[in-house]
């Protein structure tokens, strides 16, 4: 199995042999992190753009991270320290990385579609950082990626994901990366954050809660995402949390190895109580840790296709 | 069509050439004191286990065994799409060890230069010594085999396959002329 594409878009475009492939890659990417020495000159003399006209912790520096422990040079750019603010548009702010010939742009953005009209302007290869409420195949990776650690199988897990679906790029992009699998999705949260065509991508809905998570072998949690209008849709903060926050005895129906995600930022006592988010179930500092393999394995995939 | 194969080693004379290395290894060393394995992804893996074996049947003790995956060291990554990365494997502290790098063919000596920078960023070795079952000339890197099973300098009409029971069902050397 090769891989053939230059950009990583969307999972939506991916098979599932091209999925197994980054998630085999990945594997041997991890132990590098956990070496004395945690670097690989596999990508001397490439050069890593990281262009993010969205916040991020998470992404940018794991990105950054994986570039780094493959030996590429990095630079970051944030909308707000860039030209962006004197009024350039994407387009020429791309055309003009591209003439410092990059290897890589990994990009994040408000607009969906942004990478994807990106990679039609550059020769460089371009990721998807997370496009406005559509994709971020790169979390949906590394959430496959600690699904089969924990629990060594993907094909036969029931998986519930809650909270504001329709706005939610992880939640798409793990819709589309599991529907390559035998799983059973179950998608849960207030009537207005559940888009209602949901089902046509063989996702089941439960509104309540409690019956969401029984039997569940993965509950991934999402956070409300304010900057995408989410607070508009749910009376209150607080009602939210009462009838869609994750707590201890929802866990209890589950299955008794349940693992608990979150693709982060969590907003504590909302969506999730402490002593889940800090629980021995949760695994969410485990899909951190793999974002940096799967990352790895991304950027090494991308940057070997032939010329 | 027109492809010729010339056998260089049958199935009895692989298993005289791992016996001859493996005494040869334990004389130069004197004894397995400090000493390891690490095979070379794929076949060198087999190697070393079956050096290991006859290390166990001489000296009753088996060695410390590691399975290394050099593609992320290679210097040619980016010719062609990028080769598929598998697991390196080396389950003990290589510093101070002696270690014994196995390979099947040794030919321009760009593999072992990727083996040695991939070793060399786990930890520090007293010592590397390279055995392979076959050295087919050709070098364009200053590196040679301290145990060879077998010299054959490789026209460039001819490859050399080495095949191993383990993987290919059957144990022989042969040179194929196209």
């Amino acid at each position: 199995m090769k891989w053939n594409k230059k950009d990583l878009l969307g999972i939506r475009e991916l098979s599932r042999e091209e999925i197994l492939l980054v998630l085999d890659s990945a594997e041997s990417f991890k132990d590098i992190s956990r070496r004395e020495v945690k670097k690989v000159p596999t990508l001397r003399g490439k050069t890593v753009i990281t262009l993010f006209y969205e916040p991020s912790t998470r992404t940018r520096t794991s990105f950054e991270i994986a570039a780094k422990r493959l030996s590429a040079d990095t630079i970051n750019i944030s909308a707000n320290t860039s030209s962006y603010v004197k009024g350039e548009t994407l387009k020429d702010t791309a055309k003009n990385l591209e003439s410092m010939r990059p290897d890589v742009i990994i990009i994040r953005h408000s607009m969906p579609g942004a990478p994807h009209m990106l990679s039609k302007i550059v020769d460089s290869s371009v990721i998807n950082g997370g496009d406005g409420a559509h994709e971020h195949p790169t979390q949906a990776l590394l959430d496959l990626f600690t699904m089969r650690e924990k629990k060594n199988r993907i094909d036969g897990l029931n998986i519930t994901i809650i909270g504001d679906i329709a706005h939610s790029r992880v939640a798409r992009s793990n819709i589309f990366a599991l529907r390559h699998f035998d799983t059973r999705i179950t998608c849960s949260g207030p009537p207005t954050m559940i888009p209602p065509d949901l089902e046509s991508l063989g996702v089941h809905v439960e509104y309540d809660m409690n019956k969401a998570v029984k039997d569940a072998d993965v509950i991934m949690m999402l956070r409300i995402q304010k900057e995408r209008g989410g607070v508009s849709y749910i009376p209150s903060i607080k009602e939210y949390s009462t009838i869609y926050g994750l707590k201890t005895e929802h866990l209890k129906k589950a299955k008794k190895d349940v693992v608990i995600m979150h693709p982060g930022p969590m907003n504590r006592g909302v969506e999730i109580t402490d002593e889940v988010a800090d629980g021995p179930y949760s695994v969410i500092l485990d899909q951190v840790e793999n974002g940096v393999a799967v990352r790895m394995a991304v950027l090494y995939l991308l940057t070997g296709r032939e010329a | 069509m027109g492809k010729k194969t010339v056998a260089l080693l049958d199935k009895k004379a692989v298993d005289r050439t791992i016996t001859r290395i493996t005494h040869e290894i334990l004389e130069k060393n004197k004894g397995y004191q400090d000493l390891c394995l690490i095979g070379i992804r794929t076949r060198g893996i087999y190697l070393a286990k079956r050096i290991n074996d006859k290390i166990k049947a001489i000296e009753e003790t088996a060695l410390p065994l590691g399975i290394l995956d050099i593609t992320m060291y290679r210097d040619d990554i980016f010719k062609s799409k990028s080769p598929e990365v598998k697991k390196t494997d080396i389950p003990f502290d290589l510093n101070n060890m002696t270690i014994i790098l196995i390979d099947d063919v040794m030919h321009t000596g760009r593999t072992t230069r990727a083996a040695i920078d991939a070793i060399m960023d786990l930890g520090r070795p007293k010592k590397i010594q390279l055995a392979v079952l076959v050295d087919r000339g050709g070098r364009e890197l200053p590196v040679h085999p301290d145990y060879a099973g077998i010299f054959y300098n490789v026209s460039q009409e001819e490859e050399v396959l080495v095949r191993l029971r383990e993987i290919d069902g059957k144990d022989e050397v042969i040179v194929v002329r196209t």
